[in-house]
């Protein structure tokens, strides 16, 4: 499998997204913010449809779309315009009735969108594997930087804010992350399937985890483990990748619960 | 040396809501413990976030050591607790995770001094909470739980602790076991208590000075001089 080019980049950038993105949605968990990806990542798709629309790479636009997505999510949160779950859902349903719209528009609606939508293995460049690595590399420097200003907010946010922390600036900057990732992953897993692998590595792991650090271990190691297993089936399989990946993520969860059940009962 | 908290001539309305708070004149010397009663709606979770300059005053001053309560800068002497809903009671975090939650936490990569761990082990086990230490906080009693974020808000030796509804949703023995605790924090660390909840009983004997709050400062003075009706903070006070 390694002999082919294109499955070493899939690998080497599913490894980056693996790693970034249960990271990113421990934070998205503990806010109880789980769907926020799938609101960005319904944004992303109306960027894949700008880009097509105006003739410049999809990936550049998605990640703008979504990094500008995140940041309505997170100033309608902030300013209390609407409750957390009413800015999701005003954001997701502006997001893929733009997207629609922008693709019907472009005449792109062909399987190459599905590409994005659902990811493929087949897709992934050289430079894509660079830019990857590199924003992936800087998302992780960052959560390490603010790792325990980002776990104070989590934790406690009015707390926070009264001890002094820019709480507003640490919300946005795991908005933005979500963003980031979302941006990153849509060659591998798909902009409709990336939140699920920022969530239910998250909630797998906070099932047998002992502590905050170690929950984002342990979800590092089932994201990571289901992007490396979901590819090397979707390979032998011939399936697509993104749902490969997820479904994994979903196994490892139902095995993460069956431990914790067993774990009660001893 | 300045007053812990004043405020002076206080009104307050959220946009295009009500007045909160009217004519509000306020003065709690370092090192009071205060109990802050009043009916749900009445205004005093509402007059706690002006204290903590967490809200604007529509009128009037709100002052924390002397400065303006809204541009305290020195937020590290302030500790607070929030009601038991804002908290992340069920993040899969340790009692030492929350403790250090409340410690230098804009040290980057996560580090922390052996003074900053000196000071999370002496508040772990102030409140009582030395055995539970690397457990989960989720595993713990709702009053163990309180304890572990009062001993969070304590970690970076504030001069003003501010508790919101801190006896909602536990029994009445944690409530007992949370006054003494208060009590005894307020002696030997000095620490300046506002104490905010819409019943006092659990506190009562432990407060030297009520202030019950009704859009109005309606009662200001130790709670054994409390007219018998006012015992019951729902009952019409104007």
């Amino acid at each position: 499998m390694f002999d082919l080019e294109f499955m070493r980049l899939a690998f080497a950038a599913g490894a980056v997204v693996g790693l970034l993105a249960p990271v990113v949605g421990f934070f998205l968990v503990q806010r109880q913010m789980s769907l926020i990806g799938d609101g960005i990542g319904h944004v992303a798709f109306a960027g894949v449809a700008a880009g097509y629309l105006i003739g410049i790479s999809p990936v550049w636009t998605a990640l703008v779309a979504a990094v500008v997505g995140a940041g309505a999510i997170e100033w309608l949160r902030a300013r209390r315009q609407a409750a957390g779950d009413q800015a999701l859902a005003l954001v997701f349903y502006t997001g893929i009735a733009g997207g629609v719209v922008l693709i019907s528009s472009a005449g792109a609606l062909n399987a190459n969108l599905f590409t994005y939508l659902f990811g493929s293995i087949l897709t992934v460049t050289r430079g894509d594997l660079l830019r990857i690595a590199l924003l992936g590399l800087g998302g992780l420097v960052l959560v390490a930087v603010l790792l325990r200003a980002l776990l104070a907010v989590a934790i406690d946010e009015e707390g926070a804010r009264v001890a002094g922390l820019p709480v507003a600036v640490l919300n946005g900057v795991i908005s933005m992350l979500a963003a980031l990732t979302i941006g990153i992953s849509m060659r591998i897993v798909g902009i409709l399937l990336i939140a699920a692998l920022m969530v239910v590595p998250v909630i797998a792991a906070q099932r047998i985890a002992w502590s905050l650090r170690s929950t984002i271990g342990l979800a590092v190691a089932i994201g990571l483990g289901s992007v490396l297993t979901g590819l090397t089936i979707s390979y032998y399989g011939n399936l697509p990748p993104g749902g490969t990946i997820v479904l994994t993520a979903t196994a490892a969860f139902l095995v993460a619960a069956a431990a914790e059940s067993l774990n009660a009962r001893l | 040396m300045p007053l812990a908290l004043e405020f002076e001539h206080v009104d307050f309305a959220y946009p295009h809501g009500p007045p909160v708070l009217r004519e509000v004149d306020l003065e709690v010397t370092p090192g009071e413990f205060l109990a802050i009663a009043g009916p749900n709606g009445g205004g005093k979770t509402t007059l706690l976030r002006l204290a903590l300059g967490l809200e604007h005053p529509t009128r009037g001053a709100v002052r924390l050591f002397g400065e303006p309560a809204d541009h305290f800068r020195d937020r590290a002497r302030l500790g607070y607790l929030a009601q038991r809903a804002q908290l992340g009671v069920q993040a899969p975090a340790t009692v030492r995770e929350i403790v250090a939650a409340g410690r230098s936490p804009l040290n980057p990569f996560g580090r922390l001094s052996a003074a900053d761990r000196e000071a999370i082990d002496a508040g772990i086990e102030r409140v009582g909470l030395a055995p539970f230490a690397g457990r989960r906080l989720t595993r713990l009693s709702g009053g163990q739980q309180q304890r572990a974020f009062i001993a969070k808000a304590l970690v970076a030796d504030p001069a003003l602790l501010a508790l919101d509804e801190p006896t909602a949703g536990v029994d009445v023995e944690a409530q007992d076991a949370l006054a003494e605790l208060l009590a005894r924090l307020n002696s030997e660390l000095g620490v300046t208590i506002l104490y905010v909840s819409h019943e006092f009983g659990a506190i009562e004997h432990v407060v030297e000075r009520l202030v019950l709050v009704r859009e109005r400062i309606v009662y200001d003075g130790p709670p054994e001089s409390l007219p018998g009706v006012w015992h019951d903070p729902s009952h019409a006070h104007v």
